[in-house]
């Protein structure tokens, strides 16, 4: 069977589940062949849990350099894999840097892109989810190696050991790639809750908090649950959260297992980037709120009384 | 500093969105068409710098006719002139040919800085800027929640998930930027007025020299297959808040198996 590649994401020292969700998807179309890029030493203490969710081969595209630039040395090697190993298909995550490697290497090798896959078939259709989960569509890519991005939370990862063989990859940073240098990378917020678009559960406020310092209710109920936490685009325009929380059209997409909405009504936009949540769970005062018309369970009622209850139920029952 | 900002004319996020039954092609008819709301903050931006540099700025835009409306509206803000890639034969384009449209467009500018905004509110792919930096082999400056530009160096800050990356980087170059960046300005009746007057050059594929056997639908890189509406969300069950709201609510959670 052909190679596919899977870009790897991962973190100290630890795969993210992003990618095991995308070596599961790979396995319809061919032989997972895991791409590790990092500093030298990055790829060994990931291959085995590689190789646990069917990962053939690992390529290890290690290098201090990879990191100085943005995007681009990482689609040259890709570009580079695609030319000597074939692939049926390259799948990456659907986050901002493996998107815009996904797009660079597609133009580079003139191949059809295809973004925020949620679905794969073994004949390569792609499911898409259109105009914020409005619309299903199956796309097919028909010039080139397809190149997919996939969205996180979209494929239930599930192990399929197999023996991976380890092949080192040179990273030659080309002169082009070298162009758009990273100085810094500064860490404003460091916290100890997941990333919001992998996360398997987000909890997110809304215009009916009233205030910023009130999203601690918000914060302190996705504590309980081990949540992300998100904003409506009325709480971060007000500058109550962080504009990088926004879900919604013009924000971050999610979907998680489960979505819980506290003090936001559900417009149009903000639907746009929660509705594909597998189950939603709202709280507003206003039972006309078309947030209830997709919540699977709904409270109406005062968001400063019912939250902290939940959170102190949820608490007692997680001991 | 001459800068090409490139805008998108798409349908109205607040109206009920659509593909064409008969070629699975977005339906621009049905609904009413703005300006992608995410491109405002490049125009913004774009004039901004102008602003602060001086040079010009030049919107350019790919779409069917009505787009030039959308164009209009980035000149009433402020921009000098307009770029119309117009051309019934590039209906149906792919993001990859769209950008290879574009890249041939911008062969007809004088330009230091191509900047975008993050996405367009339709089809979402969010890539295009990192296409046309590959196409156009010019540095990538995408992701910006601030743009700063000295001399011949564009600094930005890349927003993100925990903070930002500081990237910098030379012009010529393709500058993608995010809504926390500025407040987009609103068009002043004199800037409507203006922008009546403002010179829109219209290109077709003959224009951009581009060999018509790999533009268009036909010719796409991808193509869409099916589509159906997504079946409507189960009624769910809506309680009133009786003292023991929360409660219900984490009863739900452990009879769903979510805590």
């Amino acid at each position: 069977m052909a190679e596919v590649l899977v870009l790897v994401e991962h973190a100290d020292g630890a795969v993210k589940k992003v990618t095991l969700e995308l070596l599961t998807a790979a396995r319809v179309l061919g032989d997972p062949a895991a791409v590790v890029f990092g500093p030298p030493g990055s790829a060994g203490p990931l291959v085995d849990k590689l190789a646990e969710y069917g990962a053939t081969k690992v390529y290890a595209a290690e290098s201090g350099e990879v990191d100085q630039y943005l995007v681009a040395p990482k689609s040259d090697v890709l570009a580079g894999l695609v030319a000597s190993a074939a692939p049926a298909a390259v799948l990456v995550s659907s986050t901002r840097d493996s998107r815009e490697t996904a797009a660079r290497l597609a133009m580079r090798t003139r191949s059809g892109i295809l973004t925020d896959v949620v679905d794969l078939d073994a004949d390569g259709t792609a499911t898409q989810s259109a105009f914020g989960g409005a619309l299903i569509v199956q796309s097919r890519v028909r010039a080139g190696t397809p190149v997919l991005t996939v969205r996180p939370n979209s494929v239930t990862p599930v192990p399929a050991p197999a023996p991976a063989t380890v092949e080192s990859v040179e990273v030659t940073v080309s002169d082009a790639a070298r162009a758009a240098t990273v100085l810094d990378r500064v860490v404003e917020v460091r916290g100890s809750r997941p990333a919001l678009t992998d996360a398997s559960i987000v909890v997110s406020g809304g215009r009916g908090l009233g205030a910023g310092e009130n999203f601690a209710l918000v914060e302190k109920l996705a504590d309980a649950l081990g949540a992300a936490v998100g904003a409506s685009r009325a709480a971060t325009d007000a500058g109550w959260y962080p504009h990088q929380s926004q879900v919604g059209q013009t924000g971050v997409t999610v979907s998680p297992q489960l979505y819980v909405a506290v003090g936001i009504s559900g417009a149009i936009q903000h639907r746009a980037g929660m509705q594909t949540s597998k189950t939603i769970v709202a709280v507003n005062k206003d039972p006309e709120a078309p947030i209830f018309e997709l919540a699977d369970f709904g409270v109406v009622g005062d968001l400063f009384q019912v939250i902290p209850q939940a959170t102190e139920e949820i608490a007692k029952r997680k001991e | 500093m001459n800068i090409v900002v490139l805008v998108k004319q798409v349908p109205d996020t607040w109206a009920e969105r659509r593909l064409a039954d008969s070629d699975k092609t977005l339906d621009r008819a049905s609904v009413d068409a703005v300006m992608n709301e995410l491109d405002e903050y490049a125009v913004e931006e774009a004039l901004r710098l102008k602003e602060a540099h001086g040079g010009e700025v030049t919107v350019l835009s790919m779409g069917p006719a009505r787009a030039a409306e959308t164009i209009r509206k980035a000149l009433s803000m402020g921009a000098d002139k307009g770029v119309h890639v117009s051309d019934d034969a590039l209906h149906g384009s792919c993001v990859i040919q769209t950008a290879e449209a574009l890249a041939a467009a911008l062969g007809t500018v004088e330009w230091d800085l191509v900047i975008c905004g993050a996405e367009s509110t339709d089809a979402r792919q969010s890539v295009m800027g990192a296409l046309l930096s590959e196409k156009l082999g010019v540095p990538q400056l995408s992701g910006a929640r601030r743009v700063t530009v000295e001399g011949s160096t564009v600094t930005i800050e890349r927003q993100t998930e925990t903070g930002y990356d500081v990237v910098a980087g030379s012009v010529p170059a393709v500058v993608g930027v995010i809504e926390k960046i500025n407040e987009p300005r609103y068009p002043s009746f004199k800037g409507i007025m203006a922008a009546k007057k403002k010179p829109v050059s219209t290109l077709t594929v003959a224009d951009l020299g581009l060999d018509s056997a790999t533009v268009g639908l036909a010719n796409a890189t991808s193509e869409v297959v099916s589509v159906t509406p997504r079946p409507p969300r189960q009624a769910g069950q809506v309680v009133k808040d009786e003292g023991d709201g929360g409660v219900k609510l984490a009863d739900f959670l452990s009879a769903q198996k979510l805590i």
